[in-house]
């Protein structure tokens, strides 16, 4: 470990760190561009420049490696010099536009120019300007303002693993671009905004809506996927404004997919914002008492085996909970969480969690991925493969579509034959895996999610425990999710049992007459002419499928609208907190299944927010460990048997409509227009 | 001897004609009081009346909704909501005043970069119900078309002190 003296402070620091580093663990902040902890060094924008003892010229502190008996001064009069004449150098030919730069309010440049700039120009020369290059529908570029940090540049290569973006030119000719104009294909591509020091790329949905000193900001939980991101929810007034990721290195980094970031236009349409009754074919407005009067009217009486209740994928696990306790006061146990009907949640724990955990990744040395699309299922935790992969010494393997994932990966098969081959040691892969110290079986919820999904799940588990997988600290065994709610609704319990009607034999039922009686808990997956003639309450958020079949709706909140709890695919418990306020006469779904079992004469028993967590809690410890992760035990599940033919699909066909969220947002709708289908306008560099 | 003193003064009315002759004296005087509506004093270029928003020669409008003026604003009258506009600059969509909660400090047009918003010589505007105090951006607009020579002769003569 170097010892290094900086400003007087003695330190010891890790040895690989740089000298811009070591400054920051002895508490002094050095100004940087192009420097990011998650990206290479390209030492480019000399900002962070440092006097070192015994060098000629002043140091630039983010490429320079720690030495022993270094002696390093941030505060001297020259350091203070080189850094401002940097600064005049970087506004020679950086607009003055804060005042309509969306940047502006939170700009490193604007930042830093008032610490080392000075308050008028020396430069009398022309300004350059640059042509504005289209990024797609979610980056807006203004390429006159772009500082040539390169920062966008590493992050598209290293990070998102699509090397689409680059510098063209030299010196003052430089441009940031893609060769030859077309959106970004990353699901990452937000990010780059966030990246940005200056105002060149900024978000487009958001541009010129509010300005950052007006937004309010809430700490939450991302629902899009089953990731469960650290978000930041900025509104202002009624409205999400912007999502903005957290850093939480357990999870995210500090990363955000699309989806997550640019999917918030889809709050605020398609909103259900009052109470519904259907009369005579036509759903009616009503007022909350009315339509809980035509559901008491409708349920009384009512056998509890005709009832059954299907729970979607954003839905928090407290109105599960509450849901799941109304329903067996009815006497019902046919409630089910899993829309598709995957054949999970049934045997021990570990079937159904991530459990060599998100970080986990980083120690892998070997990765099965079965019947997934990470980069469509997971983006951020795609970026994590790749980061592993980019550090050497990873053998990965895939059962399924080839698709691009950003990395080398050896592909398998299509179908279970190669799933077999593993089981049976005859797939060269299967040594890769045995050899592994940490080998990592992923197996995508989605494939699960078929006829033969339990020998399926058997036949990850057999390969887990084949190839040593599983031991001691170290689980291999991992299930990908891509739905928020479905971890946090196993873990609550919202699974039919032994007695009950799984999601199939619900809607069989529902058809056959036999269910006469559906509460869809914001379940918008499923096939809504299955059915039948049975009478059907939804609770939601958006008027989706569910609401547009439904006989009564109940408006609920969306995630940014409730304090809830989301447990992700590791089994990691987090909260989201309200942003907003529900619109019109929405109300927290957990309270709108308290106030129903009032009317229905089942008052469950809890009256507040509290209450019910601390009865989650008591049932199941993993509500109590917020932000935490409780280990699953090792155990049996799923259940050996003919595996079909059928080829592996991911669950997701189309990465921009995945819930009822992104399917009413229009920045979504822009997104598969101009990056799936391709459709951005041409421009002269086409050919 | 001072009573017959005081009872001199007292007979011959000295205090009434000492006060009759200082009235007769301003009498002659120029007047100070003006005969408002029909004559106005004078306004220094930086008084601070009724806001208006300008535009440019050429006929643009010169807000570029930085909101500057809406985060300065002590009494937080200005609301601002902006979009970008076809051609794909940044307008505003809406600009209010609520001229009733104005405290006319005058911070508004010292934080605009483009000399947009401004508060004009004219203080004439009262109303008869609270509505009409509620300025939004075609009535702000508007000022500035009927004030623009006055308000740009204003800025022009107070520009040397700044």
């Amino acid at each position: 470990m170097p010892k290094i003296t900086i400003d007087d402070i003695e330190l010891e620091v890790e040895a690989g760190l740089t000298v811009l580093q070591a400054c920051e663990l002895a508490g002094k902040e050095i100004p940087r561009f192009c420097f990011h902890e998650r990206l290479s060094v390209a030492g480019n924008c000399r900002m962070c420049l440092v006097e070192m003892e015994r060098a000629p010229k002043p140091i630039a502190s983010c490429a320079m490696p720690v030495g022993d008996g270094m002696v390093i001064r941030t505060d001297t009069d020259l350091v203070k010099k080189a850094r401002e004449g940097v600064m005049e150098f970087l506004l020679i030919n950086h607009p003055l536009d804060c005042p309509i730069c969306d940047q502006g309010g939170e700009c490193d440049l604007q930042d830093q120019a008032v610490g080392y700039g000075y308050d008028r120009s020396r430069f009398g020369e022309s300004k350059r300007a640059v042509d504005d290059k289209n990024l797609g529908p979610l980056v807006k570029t203004i390429m006159t303002r772009c500082i040539h940090c390169t920062r966008c540049v590493r992050f598209a290569t290293e990070v998102a693993g699509v090397p689409e973006l680059g510098a063209t030119g030299r010196g003052e000719h430089m441009e940031i671009g893609t060769y030859v104009e077309k959106a970004l294909t990353s699901e990452l591509s937000g990010n780059m905004i966030d990246l940005c020091p200056v105002g060149a790329l900024t978000s487009k949905p958001y541009a010129f809506m509010a300005r950052s000193w007006e937004l309010s900001k809430t700490e939450s939980i991302d629902v899009m996927d089953a990731l469960g991101a650290n978000i930041r929810v900025d509104a202002r007034g009624p409205g999400v404004m912007r999502i903005l990721p957290r850093n939480n290195d357990d999870v995210n980094e500090e990363w955000l997919s699309d989806k997550g970031r640019f999917a918030n236009d889809g709050l605020a349409r398609q909103r259900l914002d009052k109470p519904y009754v259907r009369k005579d074919g036509k759903l009616a407005p009503v007022s909350w008492d009315q339509a809980f009067a035509a559901i008491a009217g409708r349920l009384d009486g009512m056998d509890g085996a005709k009832f059954a209740a299907l729970a979607g994928d954003l839905v928090d696990t407290e109105a599960m909970a509450a849901l799941k306790d109304l329903m067996a006061a009815l006497g019902s146990n046919n409630i089910d969480c899993r829309q598709d009907g995957a054949s999970i949640g049934e045997g021990a724990r570990a079937g159904h969690l991530f459990n060599s955990t998100i970080a986990g990744i980083d120690e892998a040395d070997a990765i099965l991925i079965i019947g997934s699309n990470p980069r469509w299922e997971a983006p951020v935790l795609n970026a994590r493969i790749r980061k592993r992969y980019l550090e050497g010494g990873l053998s990965i393997g895939v059962i399924g579509e080839a698709l691009e994932l950003t990395y080398r990966y050896e592909h398998l098969g299509a179908g279970t034959d190669a799933l077999a081959a593993i089981t049976d040691g005859t797939s060269p892969f299967a040594g890769v895996l045995k050899d592994a110290s940490k080998p990592m079986i992923i197996l995508a919820a989605g494939a699960v999610a078929r006829p033969d999904g339990a020998a399926v799940l058997a036949a990850a588990r057999a390969i887990a425990e084949s190839s040593g997988a599983v031991r001691d600290g170290w689980n291999g065994f991992n299930m990908l999710h891509s739905r928020a709610a479905r971890v946090g609704g196993i873990e609550v319990g919202f699974l039919p049992g032994a007695s009950g009607l799984g999601t199939n034999a619900i809607l069989d039922g529902a058809a056959s007459g036999a269910i006469e009686a559906v509460y869809l808990l914001g379940a918008d997956e499923i096939d809504m002419s299955r059915l039948g003639d049975a009478f059907v309450i939804y609770q939601g958020h958006h008027g989706d499928a569910g609401a547009h079949r439904a006989d009564v709706i109940l408006p609920g909140a969306a995630y940014t609208e409730k304090n809830a709890t989301y447990v992700n695919t590791e089994g990691r418990a987090q909260r989201a907190q309200l942003a907003t306020f529900p619109p019109g006469d929405a109300r927290e779904d957990w309270a709108i299944i308290r106030a129903l079992s009032a009317v229905l004469g089942k008052t469950l028993p809890y009256d507040t927010l509290s209450d019910l967590r601390e009865k989650m809690t008591m049932a199941n410890p993993v509500f109590g460990a917020i932000d935490d992760i409780i280990r699953a035990d090792w155990g049996t599940f799923g259940e050996a048997g003919a595996l079909s033919s059928d080829d592996f699909n991911s669950e997701i066909e189309n990465y921009y409509i995945t819930d009822p969220i992104s399917r009413a947002s229009e920045t979504m709708a822009r997104c598969i227009s101009e990056i799936l289908q391709g459709s951005a306008p041409r421009t002269g560099t086409d050919g | 001897m001072n009573y017959l003193d005081r009872g001199a003064r007292a007979i011959f009315l000295a205090e009434l004609v000492s006060g009759m002759a200082l009235t007769l004296r301003y009498f002659f005087r120029p007047k100070v009081t003006l005969n408002y509506p029909y004559e106005k004093g004078v306004l220094s270029p930086r008084f601070r009346g009724e806001h208006a928003l300008r535009r440019y020669p050429n006929g643009e409008e010169r807000c570029i909704a930085c909101k500057l003026c809406e985060a300065i604003c002590p009494a937080q009258a200005i609301t601002i909501e902006a979009e970008p506009r076809d051609d794909g600059s940044r307008r505003t969509t809406r600009y209010d005043i609520d001229m009733v909660k104005c405290i006319y400090c005058g911070f508004c047009q010292e934080a605009c970069p483009v000399d947009a918003i401004v508060e004009g010589p004219n203080f004439e505007f009262a109303a008869e119900t609270r509505e009409e105090l509620l300025y939004d951006k075609d009535k702000l607009l508007s000022n500035g078309d009927r004030w623009e020579t006055e308000l740009a002769a204003r800025l022009e003569a107070d520009a040397p002190y700044r």
